[in-house]
C-alpha cells in the first residue's frame, strides 16, 4: 500500500482530532480579524471569538452559503490583502453569479499535496504519466490535477479538453498511464476510442480520477471496462480550493477527506442541526488552514453521508459516501426530490451508455419529466414493439426508482451533444 | 429463397428521411422497395435495396442503426383475389404475417413479407408451389 504522506493519511484518530482543533483553533481568529463579512455574521448570532474554545464550539458559528459568497463577491471573503494573493479560479457558473476564490501561495501548495495524495491513492507514482484532459483556465480542475501530478514528480501532459483524437494519439504516443478528467469526457474518449478502432488493449492507461460531476457506478463499471483501467472519484468545490478535498483509494468505498486541511460536517438542510456520523444529509466544510479563502462552515448543497469505518487502504481519514448529487443538480418534480444519477444508474443497467439528457417542463400546471436516450445499435431489431417494450421497461424502471412517471423517448445514436467539460443532463423548461 | 431487408432507425423529425437518401443516392444505391412505419417518436424505414451490403456499410457511416432481416418476396398477379390465394397458404401452413408491403416490379406487382422463421416458412410455401425471389431474382424484377 502506497501513500504520499503515510505518518498523517493514516494518522490515529487522536492526533487528526488534535491537528483539527489546533488550525481550527487559529483559523477562527484569523477570519474574526480578516473577514469583517463573516464577523459580523458571527456577531448577529451573538458569538465572538473567544466563545469558540474547542473544536465542539464549531456548532456555535453561523454557516456560508452560496448567497454570501455572492453578497459578498468579489474581494468580500478574502482574509489577506490581495497583494499576498497568486491567483484566482472560478466556478462555471452554471448555477448564476461566478463564485472568484483566491489563493495565496501556501493555499496552493496544499491544494497540490490534497491532489498528490489523490493521485497516489489511485496507484500513483512519479514513474507516471498523468494525461490531464481537465479543463485548464478557470476552472479548477486541470489546474488542481496538474498541479498533484507535478508535486508528486509525474510527467504531466496538460492537454486540457478539446479535440479528443489527438487526446487519443497523445495517451498511445506518450504512454499516458493516468487519466484526469470529467466522467462524461471519460465515457466520451472511450466511445471515440473505440470509433477509431482501438480497444482498451490499445492505451496503456491503467488508472483513471474523475470528478467535479456526479457519475453513477455503473457508468464508473461502464468506463472501466471500455477504457482498462480502474475508475477513482475525487471531489472538491472550487469554494474550497477544486479538486482533491476527497478522493478515493483502492477500496473504491467513498472518498477519504483530507482531513488535516478539511473539516467536514453533515447537517439536516432544513434545521441545520448537526447529524451524527452515517446519517445522509448537507455536507458542510470548514476550510482550516487555507488563508486567503478562509471559509468557515460552508455549505456545499451535496448530499451524501459519513463513515469512520476501517478502510482496507489504511488511510484513517473520514470517507463520505459519493453525493447522490448536488442539491443544486436535484430537480424537485412533482413534489418529488429527483436527482439525474438515479435515472443514469437505470439506463445504465438496462444497457444504454450515458448519453442522455433530462427534460422537465410545465404543462398545464403540472410537471413533465422526459428522459432522452440513445438507442444502442445493438438493440435495434426492425420491429417497432420491441423498441416498445425497452421505452417501457425504462419507463419502469424510472417510476419505481423515483416513485413518478417519465416519458422515454429512444433517440438515435450521436444525436445528443458530447460534453468536453461537465455534461449538461438536464434542461427544465419551466416558469416558475 | 429469401431476400434480404434492410431496416433503419429514424427518429421523427425533420429532415431525417432525407439525410438517410442522401446517403444512399450518393453511393448509387437504388431502392427497390420501401415501406415506413410510424410511432409517435421514431420510425422504422424497412427497405429492399439493389446492393445491400454497400448500403449497410454507407448508413452505419452516416450514423444510422440498421438492422438486416430475411424476407419472402412473391409475385401477386393483377387480378381479383391472387393475393388471396397466396395468403390462403400461409393461412393452411399457420404462417403469423409480422408486417407485409408491397412494391411494382419493371413487368408485375409483388408483397414482401416478414414472417418468423423466415426460412422454414419459405420451404414449407415452397413445397405449396410459392416460390418466393431470391436476392439475385430482385435484379431481373
Amino acid at each position: 500500500m502506497a501513500y504520499y504522506q503515510e505518518e498523517i493519511e493514516c494518522a490515529s484518530l487522536e492526533t487528526i482530532k488534535g491537528i483539527q482543533e489546533e488550525k481550527f483553533l487559529k483559523q477562527v481568529r484569523h477570519v474574526w480579524d480578516n473577514v469583517p463579512y463573516y464577523r459580523k455574521k458571527m456577531e448577529e448570532k451573538g458569538v465572538s471569538v473567544d466563545d469558540i474554545k474547542s473544536m465542539a464550539d464549531i456548532s456555535k458559528l453561523p454557516f456560508l452559503s452560496k448567497a454570501d459568497l455572492k453578497a459578498a463577491y468579489p474581494y468580500g471573503l478574502l482574509g489577506v490583502p490581495l497583494s499576498e494573493c497568486v491567483r484566482i479560479h472560478s466556478t462555471s457558473g452554471t448555477t448564476g453569479k461566478r463564485v472568484i476564490a483566491f489563493y495565496t501561495k501556501e493555499d496552493i501548495d496544499l491544494w497540490d499535496t490534497c491532489c498528490a495524495r489523490a493521485i497516489v491513492a489511485a496507484g500513483g507514482t512519479k514513474d507516471d504519466v498523468v494525461h490531464v484532459a481537465y479543463g485548464y483556465g478557470l476552472f479548477t480542475g486541470g489546474a488542481g490535477l496538474d498541479g498533484g501530478s507535478h508535486k508528486l514528480g509525474c510527467l504531466t501532459v496538460p492537454v486540457s479538453s478539446g479535440n479528443t483524437e489527438r487526446q487519443i494519439l497523445f495517451m498511445m504516443d506518450l504512454k499516458a498511464t493516468i487519466l484526469a478528467c470529467t466522467p462524461s469526457y471519460a465515457a466520451y474518449l472511450a466511445e471515440s476510442l473505440s470509433e477509431m478502432g482501438y480497444g482498451p488493449d490499445d492505451i496503456p492507461l491503467k488508472a483513471g480520477i474523475f470528478g467535479a460531476e456526479a457519475w453513477s457506478e455503473e457508468m464508473r463499471r461502464d468506463i472501466e471496462a471500455k477504457l482498462g483501467i480502474k475508475a477513482y472519484d475525487i471531489y472538491g468545490l472550487t469554494e474550497l480550493s477544486g479538486p482533491g478535498v476527497s478522493f478515493e483509494c483502492s477500496a473504491q468505498g467513498g472518498m477519504h477527506i483530507n482531513e488535516d486541511h478539511f473539516y467536514a460536517e453533515i447537517i439536516d438542510p432544513d434545521t441545520g442541526e448537526v447529524l451524527p456520523e452515517g446519517e445522509y444529509g448537507e455536507l458542510v466544510f470548514t476550510a482550516l488552514d487555507k488563508k486567503a479563502f478562509p471559509l468557515l462552515r460552508y455549505r456545499t448543497r451535496d448530499i451524501c453521508r459519513l463513515t469512520r469505518e476501517k478502510c482496507s487502504c489504511g488511510r484513517t481519514f473520514i470517507r463520505m459516501a459519493k453525493p447522490k448529487g448536488r442539491s443544486d443538480d436535484m430537480l424537485i418534480i412533482r413534489g418529488v426530490n429527483v436527482f439525474p444519477s438515479q435515472i443514469e444508474t437505470v439506463l445504465m443497467k438496462e444497457g444504454y451508455a450515458a448519453n442522455y439528457q433530462i427534460i422537465v417542463d410545465r404543462v398545464k400546471n403540472t410537471d413533465t419529466l422526459d428522459v432522452h436516450v440513445e438507442l444502442m445499435p445493438e438493440m435495434f431489431t426492425d420491429s417497432v414493439s420491441d423498441i416498445d417494450e425497452r421505452r417501457r421497461a425504462l419507463e419502469t424502471g424510472i417510476h419505481n426508482i423515483l416513485g413518478i412517471k417519465a416519458k422515454v423517448t429512444l433517440v438515435a445514436p450521436k444525436t445528443i451533444q458530447r460534453s468536453e467539460g461537465k455534461a449538461v443532463r438536464v434542461i427544465d423548461r419551466r416558469k416558475i | 429463397m429469401s431476400a434480404k431487408q434492410i431496416s433503419v432507425f429514424l427518429e421523427n423529425k425533420p429532415g431525417t428521411l432525407k439525410k438517410m437518401t442522401a446517403a444512399l443516392s450518393e453511393a448509387k444505391i437504388n431502392i427497390r422497395a420501401l415501406s415506413v412505419v410510424d410511432t409517435r417518436d421514431f420510425g422504422i424505414v424497412r427497405m429492399l435495396v439493389n446492393d445491400t451490403f454497400n448500403a449497410t456499410s454507407v448508413l452505419n457511416e452516416a450514423g444510422f442503426i440498421t438492422s438486416l432481416k430475411k424476407v419472402l418476396i412473391y409475385e401477386i398477379h393483377d387480378e381479383a383475389g391472387s393475393l388471396d390465394s397466396v395468403l390462403e397458404k400461409f393461412e393452411d401452413l399457420n404462417i403469423n404475417i409480422e408486417y407485409m408491403y408491397a412494391f411494382a416490379g419493371k413487368n408485375g406487382a409483388y408483397m414482401v413479407f416478414r414472417v418468423a422463421k423466415a426460412e422454414e416458412a419459405e420451404a414449407f410455401l415452397r413445397k405449396n408451389g410459392l416460390h418466393s425471389l431470391s436476392d439475385e431474382d430482385m435484379a431481373r424484377v
